[in-house]
């Protein structure tokens, strides 16, 4: 029925309050979503986490949402943000958990399980520094170094330097492999 | 240049086909979580507060507004302190220990906090901010997107929390989620965990004579394995705790008569292992004494309801109302009764109340309602609050908290709820907690909790098992008549070779742990009876699987006199509820103890049996399903309730699905 409704007039409704577009919209764009958050954790079950951390918190954001940028361009804004509080997030967790460590070591244990499991992209992709790979989980996604440069407040051409950035890292990683 | 071109339409058709589809379960629930939390985010914008300035606004603008004026290096180093701050202080798994009522108000930064880069006030500041700083590169970029995100973990907190809550099961052992086997990566399908640890290994007698543990009387896992069983799926070997599946059945033990010393009496036999010719099995029996009904002190009972949205099944909160019921009839007019609920937020629902006034007592349960996430903390706290205005000199207060294990709610420091539970119970107040339902069955925090709160956790799948527990065994659950049981025991290695200790992983005690009043351990209740079984490989046995020591020193060997013979020697201490220091029964294991009836020998090392071949066979050998249906069988005894009977079905069902 709202199919049709741009993302950016549901987001305007659901910040005034209109669940049912806020559904809709969720419900949109939830693939795409998840999809960046694996590329920007380069694992599952960190995706499937950090989209949940994401969507508990999106009512309270979209309140904020006041049509100045593209939802989509907003959205991965929130992914972003959301993604390096958790990167935080462990690290103070790993470091908190040496009293009751038995958990997190088997957690850990499980997601060095999930790591030798992806494929060779993704694993590069977790050997960036964060800010090249949150730049590439952008560019990979189809945004555009304009709006990637709006989503992570910087200018476009960091972004373009750490897209050659980023090629040379990958390249440098495949020569290294390929030797090795 | 097109060769970059190239290479990163490569990389982006590699990336399409890594990426993988999201879970189509988590992706339902996680929408239901954001259209939950949207509707609850309108209700309280409506009614909680009289201006519009809500608290979270205010910080973002507060920052937003500081970026605008702020525009030199040493303002930025300002703010980027602050945010860490903010970090800090809502962050879920913050390092900082939880006060019991933790308010996220005072954290608020108010606008004019905010205005002026206040970090002098907060003297953790500068290494907070450090801590953040070494971790991402091109901080200042990201100074303002993520205070946003800061922000709004004051609300995101509360339901942010499956990282937390999966941060909340402490360390009982490795944390596992129960499978699907549908799903690709089985972790991501069911939020369920369990308390569990690698199982018991082989001791050598010669180097580590002396094993220690706490009693177990709960029986949750049989229950959580019997609702697998019958729903067609073997449980996963971390939801089966042996211990608990043993001490399920009610093994015959005579009680203590009349007025002896020790509230309970101990048992102990040694029979032929069935599934090893060469080993035999010490059984530990330990049985509570019960005190006559009409002799109980007063009893006072919170229930503490978690009516979340999860609880709306009909195998939750409507089973759990039938149980309540079911439980009210086995109380004393002068009991009394309480009920407190927690869903978004905690309340009571009702103001304690005679067990007499059973009309005012039913219509409160029946009035209940599932809706709302899970204020488990909050909830904790009001109940313990309540039970605390409830007691009178000699009242056995108790909290009894009914729930699907979903704590997902407010618990942002395990450790400092285990404390503030801990205390409780050094306070008088226990704790019993009832679980329901299957699906984010978050045993291994029921496990924490029961634990900590000298209390028992049972798992309730159907309206029998609530007849079992509440009806059936309700004085033991309800009224300790020993805190703190441990038991230790030295073997002897000029008669034991080996041995070892079947299930009670997660019950393991420090050997220095034994006499140390201080070191908590189980609670048992009025009736209650609880067996621990050995395995023990006989000096000579050829069953032994380790090498005797060429050059250790046997010392037992040229050891004659007192014992010489005895195949162990059993410790056991346990304190008088509401005693500090415990007292101590010693009894020595001969080799010929006997005593008990065949039968029940025979029922516990099947049951035995059927945890190992459910979890790790690995000392089974050759013994199958068939031997341990046949053995189960064959030492059904009296059964007056058919509860042996059921377990054979089960063990039945359990061969067929693990073919």
């Amino acid at each position: 029925m709202r199919m049709n409704v741009s993302d950016e007039s549901l987001a305007t409704a659901a910040a005034g309050g209109d669940l049912a577009a806020f559904s809709t919209l969720v419900e949109r764009r939830y693939d795409q979503l998840f999809g960046l958050c694996f590329r920007l954790t380069g694992s599952r079950a960190e995706a499937e986490d950090l989209t949940h951390d994401i969507c508990a918190a999106l009512p309270a954001k979209i309140m904020r949402f006041r049509g100045e940028a593209r939802f989509m361009t907003w959205l991965y804004r929130v992914a972003v943000n959301a993604a390096h509080d958790r990167r935080r997030r462990q690290a103070s967790q790993s470091r908190a958990a040496e009293g009751w460590g038995d958990w997190e070591l088997a957690r850990q244990a499980e997601l060095a399980e999930t790591a030798t499991q992806v494929d060779w992209l993704t694993g590069a992709m977790r050997a960036l520094p964060d800010a090249l790979r949150d730049t590439l989980a952008l560019v990979l996604d189809d945004v555009t170094h304009g709006e990637a440069a709006r989503i992570l407040g910087v200018s476009e051409g960091t972004i373009s330097w750490r897209m050659a950035e980023v090629k040379k890292q990958l390249r440098r990683m495949r020569e290294e492999e390929e030797q090795g | 240049m097109t060769d970059d071109l190239d290479d990163l339409q490569d990389l982006k058709a590699a990336m399409r086909a890594a990426s993988p589809a999201p879970d189509a379960a988590r992706k339902a629930r996680n929408l239901a979580l954001a259209e939950k939390n949207y509707a609850e985010l309108q209700g309280s914008r409506v009614g909680a507060r009289p201006n519009s300035e809500r608290p979270v606004s205010g910080l973002w603008r507060g920052i937003r507004s500081m970026l605008n004026v702020v525009s030199s290096r040493g303002g930025l180093i300002g703010t980027t302190a602050l945010i860490a701050v903010t970090f800090v202080a809502f962050g879920p798994i913050s390092e900082l220990a939880m006060p019991p009522a933790p308010s996220p108000q005072p954290l608020f930064v108010t606008e004019e906090a905010a205005a002026v880069p206040a970090v002098p006030a907060v003297p953790a500041a500068p290494e907070r901010a450090k801590a953040v700083t070494g971790g991402s590169n091109g901080l200042a970029d990201l100074v303002a997107p993520s205070s946003a995100f800061s922000g709004l973990a004051e609300q995101s907190q509360m339901q942010a929390a499956p990282t937390s809550r999966r941060a909340l099961s402490p360390g009982v052992g490795t944390l596992q989620v129960m499978s699907d086997e549908a799903a690709p990566r089985p972790a991501q399908s069911n939020t369920e965990a369990f308390a569990n640890a690698d199982p018991n290994p082989i001791h050598v007698t010669a180097e580590d004579p002396v094993s220690t543990f706490s009693i177990d009387v709960d029986t949750a896992s049989y229950s959580v394995v019997r609702n697998a069983l019958m729903h067609g799926r073997l449980p996963t070997p971390e939801s089966v705790r042996i211990e608990e599946m043993v001490n399920y059945f009610n093994y015959g033990y005579p009680g203590p008569d009349a007025q002896g010393d020790a509230p309970f009496t101990t048992h102990v036999s040694v029979t032929q292992t069935p599934w090893n010719p060469g080993t035999q099995l010490v059984r530990i029996g330990i049985q509570g004494a019960l005190p006559a009904v009409e002799d109980r002190p007063p009893l006072n009972l919170v229930f503490l309801i978690d009516t979340s949205g999860s609880m709306q099944n009909a195998d939750k909160l409507p089973l759990l109302k039938q149980s309540f019921a079911l439980m009210l009839n086995q109380l004393r007019p002068e009991d009394q009764v309480a009920i407190v609920t927690y869903a978004g937020s905690a309340g009571q629902v009702l103001a304690p109340t005679a067990a007499a006034d059973r009309a005012t007592i039913l219509a409160a349960l029946n009035r209940l309602e599932a809706g709302g996430s899970t204020a488990g903390q909050a909830g904790l706290q009001q109940a313990y609050r309540l039970a605390d205005t409830m007691g009178q000199e000699g009242d056995v207060n108790r909290v009894i908290l009914a729930t699907d294990g979903d704590f997902n709610v407010g618990l942002s420091d395990p450790e400092a709820l285990k404390d503030y539970i801990a205390r409780q119970s050094d306070g008088g107040t226990y704790l019993s907690v009832l679980g329901f339902g299957r699906g984010n069955l978050d045993d291994a925090t029921m496990q924490a909790l029961a634990q900590n709160g000298n209390g028992t956790a049972a798992y309730i799948d159907t309206l029998n098992e609530a007849q079992k527990l509440l009806v059936d065994q309700l004085s033991g659950a309800l009224f300790p008549i020993a805190d703190d049981v441990k038991i230790q025991v030295e073997f002897n290695p000029a008669t034991v070779a080996e041995y070892r200790l079947i299930g009670y992983e997660t019950r393991a005690l420090r050997r220095e742990d034994f006499n140390n009043d201080a070191v908590d351990a189980g609670e048992i209740g009025a009736g209650h009876a609880v067996t621990a079984l050995y395995e023990v490989t006989p000096v000579g046995s050829d069953a032994r699987l380790t090498e005797p020591l060429r050059y250790g020193s046997n010392v037992a060997s040229d050891q004659t006199g007192t014992g010489a013979d005895e195949i162990g020697f059993l410790r056991l201490r346990y304190k008088a509820p509401g005693s500090d220091s415990s007292a101590l029964i010693e009894q020595p294991i001969g080799a010929d103890a006997g005593g008990q009836s065949q039968a029940e020998a025979g029922f516990a090392s099947a049951i035995a049996g059927f945890g190992q071949l459910l979890r790790d066979d690995s000392y089974l050998g050759d013994w199958g399903w068939d031997e341990a249906i046949a053995l189960a069988n064959a030492n059904r005894g009296e059964d007056p309730f058919g509860y042996r009977a059921e377990a054979v079905q089960l063990m039945r069902l359990a061969q067929s699905l693990s073919q």
